[in-house]
């Protein structure tokens, strides 16, 4: 039940994704939204104190996620072959994007020393003194990994989609913790 | 004749170090020197901040100050306010966009000696590629022997910039209490 199997995933894989996939475009539409803010407006530090405590709890979860995902079996992967080698690529690009875009946006606020604060419980310390150049870079790989993640979302959704309407597999059932009542849908080998 | 004149040359060269203007380089290497400033947030308080990289020298001259100069360069990316989202926003090109504008400098334009040490210094600084004449109130704070072989200047400065002479783009959200920056240099120069 909790973990994964040959034929669908356990409930904590599919947990990890879902919170990671709500809390990852809820801080994509953020950013956006809080770099644009007006100096006056009441969300001008909210934002980024919330996107900060945000980030930090998805870094937590990419924390557990990786080694739960590389320890555990995995389900058969569905479609053709050319198929199955580009969902390996985009799979294994959305953790290269999340590393990168959580690991940049946490040395952003601690270049300088200074923690996060997590919703007042914790405060994430500074583990790396950053220069302004590098602190910028940061700034940059932030911001395009970003851009990178959610496009690469975007497609794998819809990707999950074709599988579950034109394929009719149980791609997409299988994470969302249902699967065919028999026996698997199979993909068409068209 | 000539044997004469050779020694003669000599000794008008060896004297002309003495009579012209010392030549002092700023010490940054060990931090004996300060650019820092203050800018009122929200009218309310001011805000402190430095530059933390720069370099410069000047020429000192006790008998003819008005051939006293000042050069610096400062690295804009050293900006610090001590708070790294601040900093890289003011580095960004919202503010000083120092990717295309890494350095400000001063250069020295007149030196007019007050007296008792003080003095006023007019110069030209570039900032955000904008040239701006500004003056510097100067008031020399000591000089001498250090205690490594070496020798001493030291100035303090005051000048006001003008947030809105230099053409970046978001200064204006900080509002008019925002306007002027209080600049206050501290200098100290160890004699080449």
């Amino acid at each position: 039940m909790l973990l994964n199997n040959r034929a669908r995933y356990g409930l904590v894989a599919i947990a990890l994704h879902w919170l990671m996939a709500a809390g990852i475009f809820f801080l994509f539409g953020l950013g956006l939204y809080m770099t644009d803010l007006d100096y006056y407006d009441s969300w001008y530090h909210k934002g980024p104190d919330l996107h900060k405590a945000l980030g930090m709890i998805v870094l937590l979860l990419l924390i557990a996620r990786i080694p739960w995902r590389f320890l555990n079996v995995r389900p058969e992967p569905q479609g053709r072959p050319w198929e199955q080698r580009l969902a390996h690529w985009v799979h294994n690009g959305h953790y290269v994007l999340m590393v990168l875009v959580l690991v940049t946006g946490y040395l952003i606020p601690t270049a300088k020393g200074e923690g996060i604060d997590v919703f007042g419980f914790i405060e994430v310390p500074s583990i790396m003194l950053l220069s302004g150049p590098q602190e910028d870079l940061a700034g940059q790989v932030h911001w395009l990994s970003a851009w990178f993640l959610v496009v690469l979302g975007v497609l794998h959704a819809l990707a999950a989609y074709k599988h579950h309407f034109v394929d009719k597999d149980d791609t997409l059932l299988r994470m969302i913790g249902r699967k065919a009542v028999t026996e698997p849908r199979k993909g068409k080998s068209t | 004749m000539k044997k004469f004149f050779v020694p003669a040359l000599l000794v008008s060269l060896l004297s002309l170090p003495v009579q012209a203007a010392e030549h002092y380089l700023i010490d940054t290497s060990k931090h004996h020197a300060f650019i820092t400033f203050k800018i009122k947030h929200l009218g309310y308080s001011w805000l402190l901040g430095r530059f933390n990289d720069f370099s410069g020298s000047f020429d000192y001259d006790a008998n003819n100050p008005s051939a006293n100069k000042v050069d610096i360069s400062i690295d804009m990316s050293s900006i610090d306010t001590n708070h790294a989202e601040r900093d890289k926003h003011l580095r960004s090109d919202d503010f000083f966009d120092v990717e295309k504008y890494p350095k400000a400098t001063f250069t020295t334009t007149s030196y007019a000696d007050k007296g008792h040490g003080k003095a006023v210094l007019k110069g030209t600084l570039t900032l955000h590629g904008v040239k701006k004449a500004i003056t510097i109130d100067v008031d020399q704070i000591g000089a001498g022997p250090d205690p490594w072989g070496g020798y001493r200047r030291g100035f303090e400065g005051t000048t006001t910039l003008h947030l809105s002479d230099y053409n970046l783009k978001k200064a204006n959200i900080l509002g008019p209490a925002a306007e002027n920056v209080e600049l206050y240099l501290s200098i100290e120069g160890i004699r080449q």
